[in-house]
């Protein structure tokens, strides 16, 4: 919808911007191939993905390698844009999701005692884990048990044995919204009543769907909420639905800011070389997308803020507040 | 000491699933000397049975224990049905066949059923239905148990039981036993031995038919590939109670739940899966036949 605009403006300076995609098929592999065909069969002056963040690492490589620039929509792993001077990305980074967590438990539920159950075999879950821990202590609060499990357990009955017996006020799980639903229903059963706070990993259709009415109350860390009642987010959305006859995800928003932020850069840049592409993309500052201002920091991340949604029933996610980095 | 008897609860309830499943390697092992991999597989299409059946239902019966017990019969036969394939299709055309054929056989038809459940139902997770609503006890404080465990418990042990009666007081038991001391003399004796090792696999496939609801109703998460973990786990359960041995699959079942739920609790979640393969190391260095194994001389 972003490139529609841009060109229906008149293009880049009467160029028209021509999209060429290829599907990686979720696998690191392909997204290597793809981005290779991309670069050096179809030439393209920039590349916009990929979506996830180990997909990006196997892609951005290459991208650095030729010097072309690439913007990842959501890929919040810290690793992504350390990877060279040419990956940028126009969503925040991991830790910060655990810092925004750990600053809603302090000021927003006005808690002090957390217990940590983290994925030991995500990257992700682990940033987040440590960030938040290092937040809440910065803020005088109190981590009193940090247990982990592994993607793909289904028995999470001990460690949350574990947990119960320390009492905490609430229990920070900052994992993907299959084991988070399974964690959810287990912890209703063994009598847990601490809401359970995570980040964007549980955003999800399958997490009521698999998580039940057990998961009502936790709370989550997002990018965006279909709630906010900002006009631009408001405007997105009944543009989108029109069209598509959806309501657009956070996946949809990020990929249209990506968009965004690229357009901006190629009307900035003095001609269409990937390396003043690339002076332009880093000196973003203020684009308007519809998740917020974005203004690129040093180390090519977005500096924006996060929403923290409550869930409230099957697939529906209340809007609780904003924090802002 | 509470924290003691929730570990308790939860391993046995654990357990109690790895039992069944390994009842059916060990069976089947008793009677044809091979280990049947594709089990874990079996084990898989009975919870995707569980949640195709419940979907059918639509939530038509409504007292959780009736809708429990239909389940609980399809996703038995649909097991039942697919062990019974796999012997008439894969295994018993090898019968003369030199033992490890057999054993790459049923690598294949693991394979060829987890392909196919991912190319029938897709590899992204199934939710299982919440047959029975579940109900918390709490005895104490720091205690909690659900219906659910006691079901899994409960039904696990029952059928158990009725396992060991039926080969040790009927006489279909007498010739299985038969079939399993010497498949030969047995045939010699006007044993019908093809059927006898049919029923082997019937009753095999739908214990794990039983596990594999049990499973659902405690864990909701059905995938293709979940029989891999699950099935790894029952058959070192057997080999730690003996392969072969009945009484020894089960309690290497409970042993191996109870071990992983307490490692989980006291130790480390990372040394989970660790605990299994380090019990089964331990087991085969100490009593190279598990614990009830008998030691027989190889049959030529």
């Amino acid at each position: 919808m972003a490139l529609e605009d841009a060109n229906a403006a008149g293009g880049i300076g009467g160029k028209r911007i021509r999209v060429i995609h290829y599907d990686d098929q979720g696998r690191s592999d392909e997204a290597v191939t793809a981005i290779t065909k991309l670069i050096t069969r179809d030439k393209v002056v920039l590349v916009i993905g990929e979506v996830a963040s180990s997909r990006s690492i196997a892609a951005g490589a290459i991208a650095q390698q030729y010097k072309i620039p690439m913007i990842t929509p959501a890929s919040t792993n810290a690793k992504v844009t350390q990877l060279g001077d040419y990956i940028f990305r126009v969503c925040f980074i991991d830790p910060f999701q655990g810092k925004v967590m750990a600053k809603f438990t302090r000021e927003f539920l006005k808690k002090t005692k957390a217990a940590i159950f983290r994925d030991i075999r995500s990257d992700y879950s682990v940033g987040l884990a440590d960030f938040y821990t290092q937040e809440l202590k910065a803020t005088g609060g109190e981590v009193v048990i940090d247990v982990a499990y592994s993607t793909g357990d289904v028995d999470f009955k001990s460690q949350l044995t574990s947990i119960r017996s320390k009492k905490p006020e609430v229990i920070f799980l900052p994992g993907y919204y299959t084991e988070v639903g399974l964690i959810a229903r287990q912890a209703k059963e063994l009598g847990i009543t601490a809401p359970l706070l995570g980040g964007d990993g549980w955003d999800s259709e399958k997490l009521t769907e698999i998580g039940g009415d057990a998961m009502n109350g936790h709370y989550f860390s997002n990018h965006y909420s279909q709630e906010d009642k900002s006009p631009t987010i408001q405007a997105f959305i009944e543009r989108y639905r029109s069209k598509y006859n959806v309501i657009p995800d956070s996946m949809v928003v990020l990929g249209h800011d990506a968009a965004v932020v690229a357009i901006d850069a190629l009307r900035r840049a003095k001609d269409t070389s990937p390396s003043s592409l690339r002076d332009a993309l880093a000196a973003t500052k203020d684009v308007p997308g519809v998740t917020g201002l974005i203004t690129l920091n040093e180390q090519r991340d977005a500096v924006k803020s996060a929403v923290v949604m409550k869930v409230t029933g099957p697939k529906t996610y209340g809007y609780v507040t904003t924090i802002a980095p | 000491m509470q924290a003691f008897l929730q570990n308790l609860i939860n391993g046995l309830a654990l357990g109690g699933v790895y039992a069944l499943v390994a009842l059916g390697y060990t069976m089947v092992y008793g009677i044809l000397q091979f280990i049947n991999f594709a089990h874990s597989e079996i084990f898989m299409i009975g919870a995707f049975a569980g949640v195709l059946s419940a979907y059918w239902l639509g939530g038509l019966v409504e007292p959780g224990w009736l809708s429990l017990s239909l389940t609980m019969l399809v996703s038995m036969a649909a097991c039942a049905l697919v062990g019974i394939l796999a012997e008439r299709l894969a295994y018993r055309p090898l019968r003369s066949a030199p033992r490890l054929n057999v054993l790459i056989t049923a690598v294949g038809v693991s394979l060829l059923l987890q392909n196919l459940a991912q190319v029938l139902w897709g590899s992204t997770p199934r939710l299982y239905p919440m047959l029975v609503t579940p109900v918390s006890f709490h005895p104490g404080p720091d205690l909690v148990f659900t219906n659910i465990q006691l079901i899994v418990i409960g039904v696990s042990i029952a059928l158990l039981v009725g396992l060991v009666l039926l080969v040790h007081r009927t006489k279909l038991g007498i010739a299985m036993r038969a079939v399993s001391f010497d498949i030969e003399v047995a045939s010699l004796m006007g044993i019908p031995t093809n059927r006898v090792i049919v029923f082997t696999f019937f009753l095999g496939s739908a214990l794990a038919g039983c596990a594999a609801t049990l499973y659902g109703i405690s864990y909701q998460k059905v995938e293709p590939m979940m029989g891999v973990w699950i099935g790894m786990k029952a058959f070192v359960a057997a080999v730690f109670g003996g392969v072969g041995s009945l009484g020894g699959a089960v309690l290497g079942g409970f042993i191996l739940g109870l071990a992983e739920s307490f490692t989980v609790y006291y130790g480390s979640s990372t040394f989970r899966d660790a605990i299994a393969f380090a019990i089964l190391i331990l087991v085969l260095l100490i009593r190279p036949s598990g614990l009830f194994g008998s030691v027989r001389k190889e049959k030529v």
